[in-house]
C-alpha cells in the first residue's frame, strides 16, 4: 500500500518538475520572444502562413478572436461529420468497420472538436483508422484552439488599456506546432518502446495456449495514445480506454500518461504567472486547484484503498483494495488517483470503469467535473477559474470597501452579467440533462438505458451529462448511451458547454482590457495572497459543488449510505 | 439636526412608520425592482395557493397547520426585508423633516420696481430679487448682489457661530432657511421653486429620485445569478425526486429555495444603500447621489488646501531672534509696537506671542500721537512712528535690507544667517528695524494640526494619496508637505494647476476628490470624481461639485471615504454571510427532504434535527430572523479599519464569512430545539 500511494506522490512530483520548465518556454512562445524551437518551427509556420493568406502578424480584437475560434471549429466539424459518415467505403479501413449512424457521427464530432471525447462507441468495431486519424487531427487542435483562447486571456490581463490581443491563428498554430507536436512525438516513442502497436494493418489473429483463435484489434495506436493524454482529450483508441495494455501496457506507461495528461495543465497555470511576470498569481492559483484537487482525491484512494464491505461481507478477503472493475498491473490506488486526476482536468481517459469504483469514489469524480476549475484542460482549464475568480474577486472587492476591481480594471455590471450566465451554463446542462432523463426513465421504467437500477442507476445517468457539461468525456459506463437520446442531447451539452465557457470569459478579459488601467495601492484587493485563495475556494465549494448536493444526495451519497 | 439625535436606531414613530410601509411596499410592481425578494413574493402567493387547495380536500400536501406555517414564514420574511428598507426610508425622511422645517413658508420680501412687496418664499422665481434685513429668514437659495451681513447658519450647519457673507467674492451665497442676525442684504434667487439646494437634498434623502447605483445594480446581478442556479437546483430536483419514488411537497420545494437564494443580502441591499446616504447626511455632508457615495470608497487621491485643512489658519509668529548686541526685551516691544497697526493674522499673532511672553505695552503709553503705517505691496512693510522720533518697520527681509544699507547702515551677517534658516525650515522671516537699524528677526511659521499626521497615515493605509494645494513656495511646501505627512504638494497654487493635477491623476486611472469653495474652484470641483463642496462656498462651486459640506470642515473629505468603503463592506460582508449560511441550510433541509423514503440518509443529517418538518421549519424561520437581526448593521454599516486591504478580507471573511457558516447551524439547531419542545 505504501508503495502505491508512493507512486502516486512520485506522479504528482513529476508533473511538478516538468511542467515548471514547460511554462516558462510557453510564455516565452506567447510573448513571442526567442526559444530553442525557433530555428525549427519557425519557417515552417511562415510556410504555412504563407501557404494560407493568413496574416499572423495583424493584432486582434477579443470579438475578432472569438468569431475566428468559432469559425475554424465549424469548418472541423462539417469536415469530420463527412469522413465518420461514410468512413466504412473510405480507404484505410482494413477491419471494414462500418459507417456511423448520423447522430453518433454528430455526438463523436462535437464531442472531438470541442476536446471533450464522450465515446459513444468502441474505437475496435466503431472507427476506421482513417476515422480515427481525423479524430487524432482533432485531438491536436482542439487543445490548440482552447490553448489560444487562454493565450488571449493572459494578453487581455496585462497592465494596459488596450483592445489589440494578438493573432489568433498565430497563437494556435504555435500551440501545434511547438507545444503539442514536440511532447507528442516524445510520448509517442516512450509508448512504442513500452509496447504500444504503431500500425496501418487489420486485425491480428493469434492462438491462445488452448487452441482458441482470437482476433486482436491494433492499430497506430502509439500516436493516438500520445496526443490523447498530452492534449487532455481522454479518448481511447479502444473501448477499454488506456485500461487496454495495448494503450497502457505497464505501470510505467501509467506513469508516462498520468503526468502527460496533467503536465499542460500545470504549466499553463506557471505561464500564466511567467507571462503577466505575477509569479505570485500564479502560485496562488495552483494552491487552490491542488487543495481542491487533494480533497477530492483522499477520500477516493482511501475508499478503494479500503475495498467494498459488500464483497468483506461475503468474507472475501480484499488484501490490495476494491479491485472490481481494476487493472492488476495498477491497483486501486494509482486507479483512484487517476480516476480523479481525469476528471479534474478535463481528459476523461480511464484507467479502470469508473462505473466499478465505490460510491465515494465516484461522488469525488463527479464533483470533480461539477466544479470543473481545478487544473481543468488544455487551456480552458484558465478560463473556467477565471469566472470564479470574477465572482472572488466581485465579493470580496466589495468586503474591503472598494468597488471591485481584477488587476487594476473595474469588474462592474457587464462583466458580472457575463461570469454569472458562465456560471449558471453548468449547473443548468448537468440537471436539466439528468431531469429530462430522469423523467423519461420515471415516465417509461422499461428504458434499456440502465444496467443497474436506483441509486446507481441515477448516478450513471447524472455522470454522463456532468462528464458531457464539463467536456471531460469520461464514461461512469453502464448506460446505453448509443441511442438518438444520448447522442443528440449530450452533443448540444458538449456544445453549449465547451463554447460558453470560452466565450464568456474571453468577452469579460477583452471587455477589462479596453477599461482604464488603475494602479494598485494599499486599497487594492491583492489577489496573489493566501486569503483570497481561500475565498476562492468558497465559492467554488458553495456555489459550484453545493448546488449539486441534492442531486449526489440521491445517487453515490444514497448509495454510500446504503452499503456502509 | 445635532448628531446625538440620530444614534437611536429604532425610535417609536419611526417604526411605526415602516411597519406601515412594509405592508405598502409588498406590492408585486416595486417588488420587481428586487429580484430576490420577488421571487420570494411568488413562493409566498404559491404557499398561499397550497393553503387553499387543503381547505378544499387535497391531501398530498401534508397538513393545514405545517403549509400555513411556511406561507407565514415566507411573508414574514417579505415583512422583514420591507421593514429594513422602510426604517432606512423613514429615518431619511425624519432627517428630511427636520430640515424642511426650517423652510416652513416664509414671507418674502421681494423688491419688484424698487418697491417692497411681500409674497411667499414658494412662489419666488428665479433671478427674482428680494431684501433681508436683521431678524429676516432667508426665504431661499441665493446670491448677495448688495450688501454685507452677518448670518446664523445653524439651521443647516448646526455651527452657533455667525458667519459674515457680502456681495462680490466667494462668500456671496446664502442659502434658504438661514436667519440674517445684521445688516441688510439684496439678494438674487438662484434657484426655481422646489428645485433649491435644500429641496433636491430632501427629496434625494427622502429616496423619492433614489437610483440603484453601478455597483449595486452589478451586485443585483449577481444575486439574481445565483437565485436562477437555485431556481435550477430545486426545479429538477422533482423528477430526481420522481424518479428515486420519493416525493417532495410543494412546502419543502419551496422552503428549499427560499433558503438557498440569498434573502439576507437580498432584503437589506437596498436599505444598506439608503443608509449609506443617511450617514454621509449624519456627518453633515449632501450628496447629490448615491454613486457619489460609492465613489467615495475608491478614491485614490485627495487634493487638500493647506490653510484650514492641513495648518490651523493662518501662519504665526513661533520665535523673537533679537540682532547681536540687542536686547531681546526692547525687540520684542519693537515687535509688538510695530504690529499694533497690522491687522492681518500674521500680525495678530505678534501681538500675541509677545503678550505671552510676558511683554506689554509700557503703562502709559499714548497711542494717540502715533502714526500707524500699513501694509503695502510696494514697501512690503509696515509699522509705526512713535512720537518721539523712533520709526519702527517690520517686513520682509529684502525691503528692510535695502531700507538698511540705503541709509548707510549694516545689515549684520548673523541676521542674514537667521533669515536663511528660518526659510529653509519652512518658516517666514519678518525683519525689523528701528530708525534703519536692524532690531531682529521675528518668525512665522504654520500650525500644523493637531492629529492630521494620524489621519494621513490613515489615509495612506486605506490606499489614499494625499496632495496638498498651497499658495507658498515650492521650499515652504515641502517643508510643511513632509511635516504633515502628506505625500505630494502643489506649490504656488493657481486654481487652474489644481484642474491640471486632477486631469493628470485621472489618466494615469486614479480616482480624486477635492474641496473647495470659491468659484475659480467651480471647474476643478466638476472635474474631480468627487467634489465637495463647502456650503459657505459659492452657487458656482455648490453646483459643480457632487458633495456640499454643511460644516465647511476641509476634513471631512476623510469621513466621506470612510463612508464609501463602508458602504461597500457592508454589501460585502451580508453578501458572503447570506452565502455562507447556505451550507447549513442545505444540510438542514435536503436530509429532510429524503430521509421518510431514504432512511439510510438519515445519517446526513449531521444536526440531529428532530424530524423533517421541524428542521424545513427551523430552517426558514432562521432565514427570516436573520434578516431582522441583521437590520441594525445594515443600517450602521460594517466598521471600515484601514488596516490595508488584504487584512481587512481576512478580518471580514473570519467574522461574516466563518460566522456565516457556523451562525446557521446553531441557530437551526436552536429553533429545532425549542420547536420540538413547544410541539
Amino acid at each position: 500500500m505504501y508503495a502505491e500511494i508512493a507512486g502516486i506522490i512520485l506522479m504528482f512530483g513529476l508533473t511538478l518538475l516538468a511542467a515548471w520548465p514547460l511554462g516558462r518556454y510557453i510564455a516565452r512562445v506567447y510573448a513571442g520572444e526567442k526559444t530553442l524551437t525557433d530555428r525549427l518551427f519557425a519557417p515552417l509556420e511562415k510556410l504555412f502562413f504563407r501557404l494560407s493568406g493568413i496574416d499572423a502578424q495583424r493584432d486582434m480584437s477579443w470579438q475578432e478572436h472569438l468569431k475566428t475560434l468559432l469559425t475554424i471549429n465549424f469548418v472541423w466539424f462539417f469536415l469530420t461529420m463527412c469522413v465518420l459518415m461514410n468512413q466504412g467505403w473510405l480507404p484505410l479501413n482494413p477491419d471494414a468497420n462500418p459507417s456511423m449512424t448520423p447522430d453518433l457521427a454528430f455526438n463523436t464530432s462535437i464531442s472531438f472538436i470541442v476536446n471533450c471525447n464522450l465515446q459513444h462507441y468502441s474505437g475496435e468495431s466503431g472507427l476506421s483508422y482513417l476515422g480515427q486519424l481525423t479524430l487524432m487531427f482533432l485531438q491536436f487542435v482542439s487543445a490548440g484552439i482552447g490553448m489560444a483562447a487562454a493565450a488571449v486571456l493572459f494578453n487581455a490581463m496585462r497592465e494596459r488599456q488596450s483592445d489589440q490581443l494578438g493573432n489568433f491563428y498565430d497563437y494556435f498554430l504555435k500551440n501545434c506546432t511547438r507545444i503539442l507536436l514536440p511532447l507528442s512525438i516524445v510520448m509517442a516513442l516512450l509508448l512504442l518502446w513500452s509496447g504500444s502497436p504503431m500500425t496501418f494493418e487489420g486485425k491480428d489473429t493469434i492462438t491462445t495456449l488452448q487452441g482458441d483463435t482470437v482476433q486482436v484489434s491494433r492499430g497506430p495506436v502509439a500516436a493516438f495514445v500520445a496526443i490523447k493524454h498530452i492534449g487532455t482529450n481522454g479518448g481511447g483508441f479502444f473501448g477499454a480506454n488506456s485500461a487496454h495494455p495495448f494503450e497502457s501496457p505497464s505501470y510505467v506507461t501509467n506513469i508516462v500518461e498520468m503526468v502527460a495528461q496533467m503536465v499542460i495543465p500545470f504549466a499553463m497555470i506557471f505561464a500564466m504567472g511567467f507571462y503577466l511576470r505575477r509569479p505570485r498569481i500564479c502560485w496562488m492559483i495552483f494552491g487552490v486547484m491542488t487543495v481542491g484537487f487533494v480533497l477530492l482525491t483522499l477520500p477516493t484512494v482511501w475508499s478503494e484503498i479500503g475495498g467494498s464491505p459488500a464483497i468483506a461481507g461475503m468474507e472475501v478477503s480484499q488484501p490490495t483494495g476494491a479491485m472490481e472493475g481494476k487493472e492488476v498491473r495498477f491497483g486501486p490506488a494509482a486507479a483512484g488517483y487517476w480516476s480523479i486526476a481525469t476528471t479534474v482536468i478535463s481528459t476523461g481517459s480511464v484507467n479502470s470503469m469508473h462505473d466499478s469504483s465505490m460510491p465515494i469514489s465516484g461522488a469525488m469524480q463527479m464533483l470533480a467535473m461539477m466544479t470543473n476549475s481545478f487544473y481543468g484542460g488544455c487551456g480552458v482549464g484558465i478560463l473556467n477559474f477565471y469566472i470564479f475568480i470574477i465572482l472572488a474577486v466581485f465579493i470580496g472587492g466589495l468586503m474591503v470597501g472598494r468597488t471591485p476591481e481584477l488587476l487594476g480594471k473595474k469588474v462592474e455590471a457587464r462583466e458580472m452579467k457575463i461570469a454569472l450566465i458562465v456560471a449558471l451554463i453548468h449547473p443548468l446542462l448537468i440537471l436539466a440533462g439528468t431531469a429530462l432523463a430522469a423523467y423519461q426513465l420515471y415516465a417509461d421504467p422499461s428504458l434499456p438505458w440502465l444496467n443497474n437500477p436506483g441509486f446507481h442507476g441515477f448516478s450513471e445517468v447524472l455522470y454522463e451529462y456532468t462528464s458531457a457539461s464539463a467536456n471531460n468525456g469520461s464514461g461512469f459506463e453502464g448506460l446505453g448511451d448509443n441511442n438518438p437520446w444520448w447522442n443528440i442531447s449530450t452533443g448540444i451539452v458538449l456544445i453549449l458547454s465547451r463554447y460558453l465557457p470560452i466565450i464568456g470569459p474571453i468577452a469579460i478579459a477583452g471587455l477589462l482590457a479596453s477599461k482604464k488601467y488603475i494602479p494598485e495601492s494599499n486599497g487594492t484587493l491583492r489577489i496573489d495572497t493566501s486569503t483570497f485563495g481561500f475565498m476562492i475556494l468558497a465559492v467554488i465549494v458553495i456555489l459550484a459543488a453545493l448546488s449539486f448536493f441534492p442531486a449526489l444526495t440521491l445517487g453515490p451519497l444514497a448509495e454510500y449510505f446504503s452499503l456502509y | 439636526m445635532s448628531r446625538s439625535s440620530n444614534t437611536r436606531l429604532f425610535q417609536r414613530e419611526l417604526v411605526l412608520e415602516a411597519l406601515k410601509h412594509s405592508f405598502l411596499k409588498l406590492n408585486p410592481v416595486l417588488m420587481f425592482r428586487n429580484p430576490v425578494m420577488f421571487t420570494v413574493e411568488i413562493g409566498t402567493a404559491i404557499m398561499l395557493v397550497v393553503c387553499g387547495a387543503i381547505l378544499f380536500g387535497d391531501s398530498s400536501q401534508g397538513s393545514l397547520g405545517y403549509n400555513f406555517a411556511i406561507f407565514l414564514l415566507l411573508f414574514l420574511t417579505l415583512l422583514f426585508a420591507n421593514f429594513a428598507e422602510a426604517i432606512a426610508e423613514a429615518r431619511g425622511k425624519a432627517q428630511a423633516d427636520s430640515l424642511r422645517k426650517t423652510r416652513e413658508d416664509t414671507p418674502a420680501k421681494v423688491l419688484v420696481h424698487e418697491q417692497i412687496v411681500l409674497t411667499s418664499s414658494s412662489r419666488l422665481q428665479k433671478g427674482d430679487v428680494f431684501v433681508c434685513e436683521a431678524g429676516d429668514t432667508i426665504p431661499t437659495d441665493g446670491e448677495i448682489i448688495e450688501g454685507i451681513a452677518t448670518i446664523d447658519e445653524s439651521a443647516i450647519t448646526g455651527e452657533s457661530a455667525p458667519v459674515i457673507r457680502e456681495a462680490g467674492g466667494d462668500k456671496s451665497s446664502v442659502t434658504g432657511g438661514t436667519k440674517v442676525l445684521s445688516d441688510q442684504i439684496k439678494v438674487q434667487v438662484t434657484a426655481q421653486p422646489g428645485e433649491s439646494f435644500l429641496d433636491k437634498m430632501i427629496a434625494l434623502v427622502e429616496g423619492a429620485n433614489r437610483q440603484k447605483t453601478p455597483n449595486e445594480i452589478a451586485l443585483t446581478i449577481l444575486l439574481a445569478g445565483f437565485t436562477l442556479i437555485f431556481i435550477i437546483v430545486c426545479v429538477t430536483l422533482k423528477p430526481f425526486g420522481d424518479y428515486s419514488n420519493t416525493p417532495i411537497s410543494i412546502a419543502a420545494f419551496i422552503s428549499l429555495f427560499v433558503c438557498l437564494i440569498p434573502t439576507t443580502i437580498g432584503g437589506l441591499l437596498s436599505a444598506i444603500g439608503i443608509a449609506g446616504m443617511d450617514r454621509a447626511l449624519q456627518a453633515h455632508v449632501i450628496t447629490k447621489s448615491g454613486r457619489a457615495v460609492e465613489t467615495a470608497g475608491d478614491l485614490d487621491t485627495l487634493l487638500l488646501d493647506k490653510t484650514g485643512t492641513i495648518t490651523i489658519g493662518n501662519r504665526r509668529a513661533t520665535h523673537f531672534y533679537p540682532a547681536p548686541g540687542v536686547e531681546e526685551s526692547r525687540f520684542i516691544l519693537a515687535c509688538l509696537l510695530s504690529s499694533l497697526a497690522d491687522d492681518t493674522p500674521e500680525g495678530k499673532s505678534v501681538v500675541e506671542l509677545a503678550q505671552t511672553l510676558g511683554i506689554a505695552l509700557p503703562a502709559g503709553f499714548d497711542l494717540s500721537h502715533t502714526r500707524r503705517i500699513k501694509f503695502t505691496a510696494e514697501t512690503r512693510s509696515s509699522g509705526i512712528d512713535l512720537s518721539d522720533e523712533r520709526r519702527i518697520r517690520k517686513g520682509a527681509s529684502d525691503s528692510i535690507r535695502k531700507k538698511v544699507t540705503d541709509a548707510g547702515n549694516v545689515f549684520p551677517a548673523e541676521v542674514s544667517a537667521q533669515v536663511d534658516a528660518i526659510s529653509s525650515n519652512g518658516g517666514t522671516p519678518l525683519v525689523v528695524c528701528e530708525n534703519e537699524a536692524v532690531l531682529g528677526v521675528i518668525e512665522l511659521q504654520d500650525i500644523i494640526k493637531e492629529g492630521i499626521r494620524e489621519r494621513f497615515d490613515r489615509l495612506r493605509k486605506m490606499g489614499v494619496k494625499t496632495v496638498m494645494v498651497t499658495g507658498d513656495n515650492p521650499l515652504t511646501a515641502k517643508y510643511i508637505a513632509g511635516k504633515a505627512g502628506v505625500e505630494d504638494y502643489i506649490a504656488e497654487a493657481k486654481p487652474e494647476d489644481k484642474l491640471a493635477y486632477i486631469r493628470q491623476e485621472q489618466s494615469g486611472g486614479k480616482l480624486v476628490a477635492m474641496m473647495g469653495d470659491g468659484t475659480n474652484d467651480a471647474p476643478a470641483l466638476a472635474q474631480a470624481d468627487v467634489g465637495v463642496a463647502m456650503n459657505s462656498g459659492t452657487q458656482a462651486a455648490k453646483e459643480a461639485g457632487n458633495m456640499v459640506d454643511l460644516d465647511n470642515d476641509p476634513t471631512k473629505l476623510i469621513e466621506i471615504v470612510e463612508i464609501g468603503k463602508q458602504l461597500l463592506m457592508t454589501r460585502g460582508a451580508l453578501t458572503t454571510f447570506s452565502i455562507a449560511n447556505d451550507v447549513a441550510k442545505y444540510f438542514a433541509i435536503v436530509p429532510a427532504l429524503f430521509i421518510t423514503s431514504i432512511p439510510a440518509l438519515q445519517r446526513l443529517n449531521i444536526m440531529q434535527l428532530s424530524s423533517p418538518e421541524s428542521a424545513i421549519l427551523s430552517a426558514v424561520i432562521f432565514n427570516a430572523v436573520i434578516i431582522l437581526f441583521l437590520i441594525p448593521l445594515a443600517l450602521r454599516g460594517v466598521a471600515y479599519k484601514p488596516i490595508g486591504a488584504s487584512a481587512l478580507l481576512r478580518r471580514n471573511l473570519l467574522i461574516y464569512g466563518l460566522g456565516g457558516l457556523v451562525v446557521p447551524f446553531v441557530g437551526i439547531k436552536l429553533i429545532d430545539l425549542l420547536l420540538s419542545v413547544f410541539a
